[in-house]
């Protein structure tokens, strides 16, 4: 034991632990239990029967009653420990209860009688649980709630959004960044000067735009305006700049045209960039809630974030589902993130947006 | 490949190479200018117009009056005494959180990149943690702490089991708005921890050998050393999360719907309600137009930083 504790608080140079890391530790398994506990509480609870969802005391793990199938009888039959009057315990499978009276079998001996147990004669009854996933939400979530629809909505939605995105973010990028005309920097100015407009300042005339487009309703009209973003311009165009023009020149004298000096030498270059934009634009749009909420009202376009939103503000609120769907709408970006997570956090480091 | 260069060949002989910058710029503008800049310049057409069409032909030139009726106060301190009580309760109500939230998480960010900065063991882990609720949508971020805030939630189980009263946390005014707060830093920390972690790194090793062979202690070099150097990316954390915290919304609005009653009516919700619920553009507009002097005057600070600092 001593060693392994003298393992765990091992550090390099073989110092032993001291009060300041002590305190670190603790900070940071306190840290861990209030940014992580949250979140593992909804998925636990999600696998919760409804009848146990708002359990008092409640219960980390979902459970079930456990339950024995004994010939003679049709269902199986929910199982009891009984503490009778004198003190001694029993393991009781119940047949039947009128009022204050249970009949209770014994598993072990099913031929016998049932015995009539007095619930006020004995000190106490209480359910024997099992540990056990209900998968129900879930199967019945996905049944009443269109779930598959809201996805594919949401997946079209961030993928064609990225993918315009990375094309006419990068092309803008290069055009600012390799070529002299005029009006370029006046270009840039205005693009830069945009950065920090919020949908939230132009929701009324964006609206409107988008209504003479004729994208109210429409996934185009979630997709489309924010495509053109100038934080993606702003960091392809610095990340561009590096490539050295040299590099274009001998294209050019090998032939090449621009578009192809683009495609071909300049795209692959920015490699990089394009991933931190790439992991940007899928959070930005998976995520998107207040200008989905404009423009889409036919709840057969909503996204998951829109069809979650609406679902959790019905007027009866059907925890069950909405706590497996909530999983559900959890999982995609925690899985991109356990694969990418190293991507993600040197890319925030790095460029310092989001 | 070469089917597409037949179409941008003839293209680069009439315009030359310089000018094909025009042509790479061109789809990204035209999204630009139709959806972001042109909507930025009508917006002070809606702020100084009338009427509840959202047709711009069918509305009426009012000039100031819809600024006017915001502004329109007995007492600027007393919402009740204006016209637009709700803008005034609004305005109030996310200076209280502004203030709130980045104070607190700052302070939070701060530690927590100083204790990952530590040579511990399990530090990506750690890092992955606190930085795992960015991600998270504002959607899903308000779902997990309602279910947990519930009056039959999990808190509340936690309390009744130690001996205390069911807390009504979202449906009391001063509770829900510690919990938005909480939540918005619990939901946006980890964003800023990174920022401040890669500011700490960026410290060189030398300085702090330097500081302890001088004889300074723990505390000494972090206030000599540690905070001096970090300042210019303290200040480009405290830019950043003030125009985020000054747009709060989606979180709220899933979380409590401004309430109860007005405790947590923010800004954006404000104008969100004022346009699509009660159709009164010009008023929303103009909410707006106030809106965006404020994220300007932030966003100006953040330029000046920017500029002063090396890390932005």
């Amino acid at each position: 034991m001593d060693r392994i504790i003298s393992f765990l608080i091992r550090r390099q140079g073989r110092k032993r632990l001291t009060a300041a890391d002590a305190i670190t530790y603790l900070y940071l398994v306190a840290g861990t239990v209030v940014m992580f506990g949250p979140v593992l509480w909804l998925v636990m609870s999600s696998f919760k029967p409804q009848d146990t969802l708002f359990d008092f005391p409640p219960s980390f793990l979902p459970y079930q009653q456990e339950s024995v199938q004994i010939e003679g009888y049709a269902e199986p039959l929910p199982l009891y420990d009984i503490t009778f009057a004198d003190g001694t315990t029993q393991r009781l499978a119940q047949v039947q209860r009128v009022g204050i009276e249970v009949r209770m079998i014994d598993p072990n001996d099913p031929g016998a009688e049932p015995l009539r147990i007095n619930l006020r004669e004995i000190q106490n009854r209480t359910e024997v649980r099992s540990t056990y996933f209900d998968t129900r939400n879930y199967t019945g979530g996905i049944a009443s709630f269109p779930f598959l629809t809201y996805l594919g909505n949401s997946v079209t939605v961030t993928v064609v959004a990225t993918v315009i995105t990375l094309l006419v973010n990068s092309m803008a990028a290069f055009g600012l960044s390799k070529y002299r005309y005029k009006g370029r920097d006046a270009i840039f100015l205005v693009m830069i000067s945009t950065l920090m407009v919020p949908v939230s300042v132009i929701l009324i005339p964006a609206f409107l735009v988008i209504t003479q487009v004729g994208w109210n309703n429409n996934l185009w009209g979630v997709i489309v305006p924010a495509a053109a973003t100038p934080t993606g311009v702003f960091l392809l165009r610095q990340y561009m700049l590096t490539i050295p023009d040299e590099l274009l020149e001998s294209a050019r004298i090998d032939g090449a045209s621009e578009w192809r000096i683009y495609w071909q030498i300049v795209l692959p270059l920015a490699g990089p960039a394009l991933a931190v934009l790439t992991i940007f634009s899928v959070m930005w749009r998976w995520n998107d809630f207040l200008w989905p909420l404009i423009v889409l009202s036919r709840t057969e376009l909503f996204t998951l974030q829109v069809g979650l939103n609406a679902f959790q503000g019905a007027l009866n609120v059907q925890w069950h589902y909405i706590l497996a769907m909530t999983v559900l709408t959890l999982l995609p970006i925690t899985v991109v993130f356990a694969l990418l997570q190293r991507y993600i956090t040197t890319g925030i480091a790095t460029t310092g947006m989001k | 490949m070469s089917t597409l260069d037949l179409v941008f060949a003839p293209l680069q002989r009439v315009l030359g190479v310089q000018r094909m910058g025009y042509f790479f710029v061109l789809p990204n503008l035209l999204i630009f200018g139709i959806f972001i800049l042109f909507p930025m310049l009508l917006n002070f057409y809606y702020g100084f117009t009338a009427g509840d069409s959202i047709l711009p032909e069918n509305r009426q030139f009012v000039g100031m009056e819809n600024l006017q009726t915001l502004f329109a106060c007995g007492n600027f301190l007393d919402p009740n005494t204006c016209v637009q009580d709700r803008f005034w309760r609004a305005a109030s109500n996310t200076f209280t959180f502004v203030v709130g939230q980045v104070g607190l998480m700052v302070v939070l960010a701060l530690i927590t990149a100083l204790a990952l900065n530590r040579q511990i063991a399990g530090r990506g882990f750690f890092r992955s943690v606190f930085f795992y609720p960015v991600l998270i949508s504002p959607v899903v971020v308000a779902l997990i702490w309602k279910w947990l805030l519930q009056e039959q939630g999990v808190l509340n189980g936690l309390i009744v089991l130690l001996g205390g009263e069911r807390v009504p946390f979202l449906t009391d005014a001063n509770w829900a708005r510690f919990w938005v707060i909480f939540i918005s830093v619990w939901a946006q920390m980890g964003f800023y921890t990174l920022i401040l972690l890669a500011g700490l790194q960026a410290i060189p090793k030398d300085l702090y050998e330097a500081a302890s062979m001088d004889g300074a202690g723990g505390w000494r070099s972090f206030r000599s050393v540690t905070l001096p150097l970090l300042m210019p990316t303290m200040l480009v954390v405290l830019v950043l999360s003030l125009i985020r915290a000054v747009q709060v919304f989606d979180q709220v609005y899933v979380l409590t719907t401004g309430g109860p009653g007005t405790a947590t009516l923010y800004m954006v919700q404000y104008i969100f309600q004022t346009a699509f619920d009660r159709h009164n553009f010009g008023l929303a507009a103009a909410a707006s137009l106030v809106l965006a002097v404020v994220l300007l005057i932030l966003t100006l600070g953040q330029l000046r930083l920017g500029r002063a600092s090396e890390i932005a």
